[in-house]
């Protein structure tokens, strides 16, 4: 898993198909990142596009995610979903709980224009 | 096997209404615009061949009460619902109300959709008929005597003229009941609930509603998991969307058709059957539900077996 800044904005990537056997990892992975990363940052960004499948199990993981974000007064987002993702998010309604983008650049480009540019500077 | 639904609908009974109605005319009359039915018969296939199943059909609004129907005719009623008042008046209509029976029901728990329809249950005021009543909870009796007493309802539970027996089971162990073996699970429920697992010739059918499942529970994932395995059949509690049942309805007791679809497809299962509706939803909704969980079992299949993936309706049967 992947974890950059891009100016106030932090973006992470997992990777890999996420079912009932690999969430507990991700939960793992990805808890502790949100807690550091929230503390110094408003807002993560979790850039999907290595994301192919993702079960119950997995979007359980999400939700965890976004209420410890919210917790510390931040918010996660979601980026780059792949096209079964998007129906996943449709179907299970997790569209209608987090904010989605096409990309990771238009993510930032959203919550944080000033962001932009150290994400376009690489 | 076979089983018939009699009751599908979670936590209220619900009727369409008015506007549910009006919805259905309108829809009806779209498509029947510029057609000329030439008798009674082509308006029926018409209506069986032309409009969507929840403008001809629809899922119906009666409480959860499933009948599970052995190879020898014999059969056991899961649950109390609304929908038992149906299957009451179905058997006295087919049988005679002169001709005793004997009826035996599993029971999931005592909350008042899975118990409110006992007191219109006809067979239970005639002499000579017999009633078996199963469960794992010690307060069955108990809330079936509260729910038909003063002031709840006119028709006191004494005054019943059959013959009401109850009949404890207990959780993992397997009992006989109207020649089929069937096992109990404890469920996540408030107050508890308990799911059954019918065996009969080499079929399967499970009956699993009102249950929360928790998805941090990895025991008791598993434990699921197992209980399922290999089953022809298993009816699920799907009443909530993945996203309200873990977060704004989280500790409500329920559970979502997507780990209804991971569930049964860890545990190898043939046909998983939707149930438990939420009350709120219409047909339409109930509809588009049954076709995302459908592609959801397909996007998540990866390589396995494919689940048949059903949305339970009054009225429905089932051949195992
Ligand atoms: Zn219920
Ligand atoms: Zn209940």
């Amino acid at each position: 898993m992947n974890v950059h800044v891009f100016g106030d904005v932090t973006v992470v990537t997992p990777s890999g198909r996420i079912d009932h056997n690999s969430a507990e990892k991700l939960h793992e992975m990805l808890l502790p990142v949100i807690r550091t990363q929230i503390g110094e940052r408003r807002v993560v960004v979790l850039d999907m596009a290595d994301i192919p499948y993702m079960s119950s199990a997995g979007l359980r993981v999400l939700m965890l995610a976004s209420r410890e974000a919210k917790k510390e007064g931040g918010r996660v987002v979601i980026a780059a979903l792949q096209s079964d993702m998007q129906e996943i998010f449709e179907i299970s309604r997790f569209n209608m709980v987090f904010d989605t983008f096409d990309s990771v650049r238009t993510a930032i480009a959203s919550i944080s224009p000033n962001s932009l540019a150290a994400f376009e500077s690489g | 096997m076979k089983v018939r639904f009699w009751g599908t609908r979670g936590s209220l009974p619900v009727s369409g209404g008015d506007r549910q109605i009006r919805k259905r005319l309108k829809e009806t009359l779209k498509i029947a615009s510029g057609k000329h039915f030439v008798d009674e018969q082509a308006i029926e296939t018409f209506i069986d061949e032309q409009l969507p199943f929840p403008v001809r059909h629809g899922y119906g609004g009666n409480t959860s009460c499933v009948e599970i129907i052995g190879d020898d005719g014999r059969s056991v009623i899961c649950d109390m619902g609304s929908g038992l008042r149906e299957l009451g008046q179905a058997v006295l209509a087919h049988h005679g109300a002169g001709n005793s029976r004997e009826y035996d029901f599993v029971m999931s728990h005592v909350h008042w959709d899975h118990i409110m329809g006992f007191p219109f249950f006809t067979p239970a005021y005639i002499p000579g008929n017999r009633i078996r009543v199963h469960g794992c909870h010690d307060i069955v009796e108990t809330a079936l005597r509260r729910q038909q007493s003063e002031p709840c309802f006119p028709v006191d539970f004494s005054q019943l003229s059959s013959e009401i027996s109850f009949h404890r089971l207990q959780p993992g162990e397997p009992a006989e009941i109207a020649g089929m073996t069937v096992l109990p699970i404890l469920q996540p429920h408030h107050g508890d609930s308990f799911g059954y697992r019918f065996e009969q010739n080499g079929k399967t059918v499970v009956y699993s509603t009102d249950a929360e499942h928790r998805l941090e529970d990895k025991r008791q994932i598993d434990a699921f998991v197992e209980f399922f395995r290999d089953a022809d059949v298993v009816i699920f509690d799907a009443m909530y969307s993945l996203a309200d049942m873990i977060s704004v309805r989280e500790d409500w007791g329920h559970s979502s058709n997507l780990i209804g679809v991971d569930l049964c497809h860890l545990a190898g299962v043939r046909h998983y059957c939707m149930f438990h509706h939420e009350p709120a939803y219409d047909d339409a909704t109930i509809h588009r539900v049954l076709s995302e969980t459908i592609r959801y079992e397909e996007i998540s299949r990866e390589g396995g077996q494919p689940l048949k993936v059903s949305s339970a309706y009054d009225g429905l049967i089932i051949e195992v």
